[in-house]
């Protein structure tokens, strides 16, 4: 929050719009990445479809801006109720897939989701659909750059995920989630519903991707089924929390900031044409040489340490 | 006096082959029952359908007087039906005193009302120097001796304050010491008033521990009396040491 602060601080005073382009990516990236880890990380359920559930809030963003045009923050409301009670029927309709079944089921929801998308012409089909956004917006008598205001809202997304992820963790849904990425017939053994868990992390996990993805129309301002199920949303999820560490609720926080600024800086120095090759090398190398991620590392260094190893 | 488990008439198939074939069987509250048999005669195959694990085609299960056919594995761990598994199954990411937090969280808490912090934490410590462990309370369970890790085993099952505790192959690979270290704390749990399913090949063990000894063979029960008497069976002996 504070970091988000600064940057909006910074961009503000110093007139830099760039810093809010970059940075509503990063905290784009903070709510996905966090929503992917409540199933991924916690649950030990990998998610290959997070595209789809961003693409969801995006789409119904564009639904209800052609149907009747409502505040931002009430279309990043609806994008999380519509992607969550998709993620709901994912995992009703998957609950007994584990593993790489469960991973294959959730990509060919994704292109099925897709699929529809492009043949669905009231949101633009595969031509796509243009968001006409103001140039600025008042809040409270402020009035601020349309870029600001996605900035700030994103970052309340971005916060709201990570309350949720961080409570989840310390409570009993958390024990509950830990137990069956461990171990699902003990957690059953020990009392532990893993079904309905389980349902309960993907409605979450889908509910805060759509919100991530909501305010993407007003953010892009022109929407295509390729932008919004675009392969770097479903790469970046997995990848960031898995170079953070998954097992914790920063982990993600701290693979979407690292990646997400990598990505940011690559894109303006280079090409945005070598992010998912910084993403790809960066997976290859945490997976051999931290699978735990860097939060799994520190605390594997501090163990050794305090063990006088 | 009314059972407190009562499997009536169960069967079980996999595909062609008949893993249990119309098993009956009672236990009594605060009984000490041993469950012996060669390997693949149905031993694992009727605690997983009485725990709710696997789906018996046949038959049901009455557990203190209701039928829990039907019911997932979790619902028959709150109405007091806790397991012990073969190879030991902790959840390796849960330091030890949160793996016995677990069962306290969804079990207990769900049948006895809500549980303060403090008395959670106490429980835990509690349960761990009755298996003593107490000393490796903050410890991961990868940390453990083979002993050490059936130990956790069975104190996560007491953890969820089970009626019924059904410990399966408990002993496995453990020394003559280990082995009356395992004896030791399950007859305390009977003491506590556990009733206790014994499942074992260790005959001293078992002989040792168990009140009434019940024996399946290809599925089937051949046998189901005093232990001495048991043992002595022909048919029972047949099956152990051959025609």
């Amino acid at each position: 929050m504070l970091v988000g602060l600064v940057v909006y601080v910074s961009g503000h005073l110093l007139g830099i719009g760039y810093l809010f382009f970059a940075g509503y990516t990063i905290l784009q990236f903070i709510v996905l990445a966090s929503a992917w880890n409540i199933l991924g990380g916690y649950c030990g359920y990998v998610n290959f479809g997070s595209a789809a559930f961003f693409a969801l809030g995006a789409y119904s963003t564009v639904f209800f801006y052609k149907f009747n045009p409502l505040p931002i923050p009430i279309l990043i409301i609806l994008g999380a109720v519509v992607s969550g009670i998709v993620g709901f029927g994912m995992g009703y309709l998957t609950l007994r897939l584990r593993g790489a079944f469960f991973a294959i089921a959730t990509l060919a929801m994704a292109v099925v989701l897709q699929t529809l998308v492009v043949n669905w012409s009231y949101v633009g089909g595969s031509r796509g659909a243009y968001i006409v956004r103001a140039d600025t917006v008042d809040i409270g008598g402020y009035t601020i750059e349309y870029i600001e205001y996605l900035f700030l809202l994103m970052m309340a997304v971005a916060i709201l995920s990570i309350v949720i992820s961080r409570t989840i963790a310390r409570t009993q849904l958390g024990f509950g989630f830990a137990t069956i990425r461990d171990d699902e017939l003990a957690a059953e053994a020990s009392g532990v519903p893993t079904l309905r868990l389980k349902l309960i992390a993907t409605t979450i996990s889908g509910a805060l991707m759509g919100m991530a993805g909501a305010p993407f129309p007003y953010y892009i301002g022109y929407l295509q089924p390729a932008s919004a199920f675009g392969l770097e949303y479903g790469v970046n999820s997995i990848a960031m929390p898995i170079i953070g560490g998954t097992t914790s609720w920063v982990g993600p926080v701290i693979g979407a900031i690292l990646l997400g600024s990598l990505q940011q800086i690559a894109t303006v120095t280079i090409s945005s044409a070598v992010n998912l090759l910084i993403v790809g090398l960066l997976l290859v190398a945490f997976v051999v040489i931290a699978p735990n991620g860097l939060v799994g590392l520190i605390q594997d260094r501090l163990r050794a340490r305090r063990d006088g190893k | 006096m009314s059972p407190l488990l009562h499997v009536s008439n169960i069967s079980k198939r996999f595909g062609g082959f008949v893993a249990l074939d119309g098993i009956e069987l009672e236990v009594q509250p605060g009984e000490r029952l041993g469950l012996i048999g060669p390997n693949g005669s149905g031993k694992s195959t009727l605690v997983n359908c009485i725990c709710g694990a696997l789906q018996n085609e046949q038959g049901s299960v009455h557990f203190d007087g209701q039928a829990v056919d039907g019911l997932a594995a979790h619902q028959r761990t709150h109405r007091g039906l806790a397991r012990s598994f073969q190879l030991p199954r902790p959840f390796v990411s849960l330091n030890l005193a949160d793996n016995l937090r677990v069962p306290m969280l969804y079990t207990v808490h769900k049948r006895s009302g809500p549980l303060h912090g403090d008395s959670i934490d106490a429980r835990c410590v509690e349960l761990l120097r009755l298996v003593g462990l107490d000393h490796k309370a903050r410890h991961m369970p990868r940390d453990l001796t083979q002993v050490e890790m059936r130990k956790l085993e069975l104190a996560r099952a007491v953890a969820a304050e089970p009626k019924l505790l059904i410990a399966d192959e408990s002993m496995a690979g453990l020394s003559h010491s280990e082995i009356e270290d395992i004896l030791t704390l399950l007859k305390q749990l009977n003491e506590r008033g556990i009733t206790i399913i014994l499942i074992e090949h260790i005959m001293s063990a078992v002989m040792s521990f168990s009140q009434r000894l019940v024996v399946l063979v290809s599925g089937k029960k051949i046998a189901d009396g005093k232990p001495e008497d048991v043992v002595k069976n022909p048919e029972v002996v047949r099956a152990y040491l051959g025609q």
